[in-house]
């Protein structure tokens, strides 16, 4: 476990009501530690990612309030709150436009980091995702493959150097034997980088692979926050049923 | 067809002035119709308001709309003024609209990335939503002086010149040769435009893709 007490990321009491008056949040309440990866595992609908667009002020909570390092959200200039998170999601966003370069360079340029300074940057993050700059810098994202682009994504989200990653989903389009080499990758460079990751998922491997701490979500609600051994061991019916799944897969390969 | 060699300066010169009724209007048309397309995507609900008006004048006949701006006091005062602002309220439509398209085309991922990644609103449009849009902009820039080019030699009923000159004196005259004079140069002009901006379309397409 993480020896670091220091809460970067704060729900308090969050709700989320959409004007049709339907509510996708209800009273959500968790700390994330600086340094932790925080899994939010759930099914489609539950409100994992109406919690992460929470945290960069995507959205605003109709009830709550959530804090990013001790300071509500609203409070913070948004711009430079959320420069300071990166983002990765599944669909990557990539701009089409822009080469791989100009694409994870953006920020770092924005923020007017001298021009020397981007490039060694840009080039150490494309290194760090497995990506050598000589080869990918030049490329446009439909030149890459979508193993490709998610990297170029992370390492996008990694370049202003964010103390803070939200990830929805970053791998759930890719291939399983692309999918599980981008989270080895992923979880050896979070060994190294220590962010406060906040990572949806649907996926309960994903969940107890990566995670430092998972966190289940149904229909809005937050049914609690285990450890991967905790989760193991939880009554709770929807935990159980993330097990079966697991369980499933193990027996089959046991016969 | 005679008539175009004999008489090459009148030729040359109707053409220039029809390219600056064309010119000028399309200038005014996209100062307008580029910044009025952005609003419409901050402000969605003026959409139905603005992209309904610049389509009624597109309905309007372009003898009536001359027509109707005429008696207008300083508009009327000037028949190339009045030109130039008719066939720039023609332009308007097809430049609106894409531009508009263009923008709302732009994918929910890369807007929504943009977003969370802290890009200002004003860098958003810049460095992402008219880049990408940039193609459809274009084609609607294209579609609108085709149809300026072909608008504008209505206007010399009204006196405001250009290659309509020859058209209407030739139809008086029961004169083809005349008719052509202005037919002729108006139509490569319309497809020289048509090709060039496609061109540049093409090569914007690609760059953004």
């Amino acid at each position: 476990m993480r020896q670091s007490t220091a809460i970067s990321i704060e729900f308090r009491d969050v709700g989320y009501r959409i004007t049709s008056g339907r509510l996708l949040l209800d009273a959500i309440s968790l700390t994330v530690q600086a340094g932790e990866t925080l899994m939010l595992l759930g099914r489609s609908g539950s409100g994992k990612t109406t919690c992460l667009k929470m945290i960069n002020r995507l959205l605003e909570p109709t009830a709550g309030v959530v804090r990013v390092d001790g300071k509500a959200v609203a409070q913070w200039d948004v711009i430079r709150l959320r420069r300071s998170i990166g983002y990765a999601i599944q669909d990557v966003g990539l701009f089409p436009h822009y080469s791989v370069r100009e694409n994870v360079g953006l920020i770092p340029k924005l923020e007017g980091w001298a021009r020397a300074r981007v490039d060694a940057r840009v080039e150490e993050v494309l290194a760090l995702v497995g990506l050598p700059m000589a080869d990918f810098g030049d490329r446009y994202p439909n030149e890459l493959s979508g193993g490709q682009r998610q990297r170029v994504g992370l390492a996008r989200a990694l370049a202003a150097e964010p103390p803070i990653l939200l990830m929805d989903e970053p791998f759930g389009a890719l291939d399983p034997i692309t999918r599980a080499e981008v989270q080895m990758e992923f979880q050896k460079l979070q060994q190294r980088l220590k962010k406060t990751v906040v990572f949806v998922t649907h996926d309960v491997g994903e969940a107890l692979m990566l995670g430092d701490r998972i966190g289940l979500m149904d229909s809005g609600h937050l049914r609690g926050v285990y450890t991967a051994t905790e989760f193991w061991r939880a009554e709770d019916q929807l935990a159980q049923a993330y097990k079966r799944v697991v369980r499933a897969a193990q027996q089959r390969l046991g016969e | 067809m005679n008539f175009i060699f004999t008489h090459p300066r009148e030729v040359l010169t109707l053409t220039g002035e029809h390219l600056w009724l064309v010119g000028i209007s399309t200038l005014i048309a996209v100062a307008l119709g580029v910044p009025l397309g952005i609003l419409l995507t901050r402000r969605p609900r003026m959409k139905a308001f603005v992209l309904g008006s610049t389509n009624v004048i597109q309905t309007i006949p372009s003898l009536a709309l001359f027509g109707l701006l005429l008696p207008l006091p300083w508009l009327g005062a000037r028949a190339d003024r009045l030109a130039i602002v008719a066939l720039a309220l023609y332009a308007l439509l097809p430049i609106v609209r894409n531009t508009f398209v263009g923008i709302a085309g732009v994918s929910a991922p890369v807007r929504e990335a943009a977003e969370a990644m802290g890009l200002t609103s004003g860098q958003l449009l810049m460095k992402v939503e008219l880049p990408l849009a940039s193609p459809v902009i274009l084609a609607g820039i294209r579609t609108a002086m085709v149809i300026t080019i072909g608008v504008a030699t209505i206007a010399a009923a009204i006196g405001a010149g250009g290659l309509g000159e020859f058209i209407f004196r030739g139809i008086a005259m029961v004169d083809n040769g005349v008719i052509l004079a202005g037919a002729l140069p108006a139509a490569a002009m319309a497809l020289v435009a048509d090709l060039c901006l496609g061109g540049v379309e093409k090569l914007l397409a690609r760059r953004s893709q």
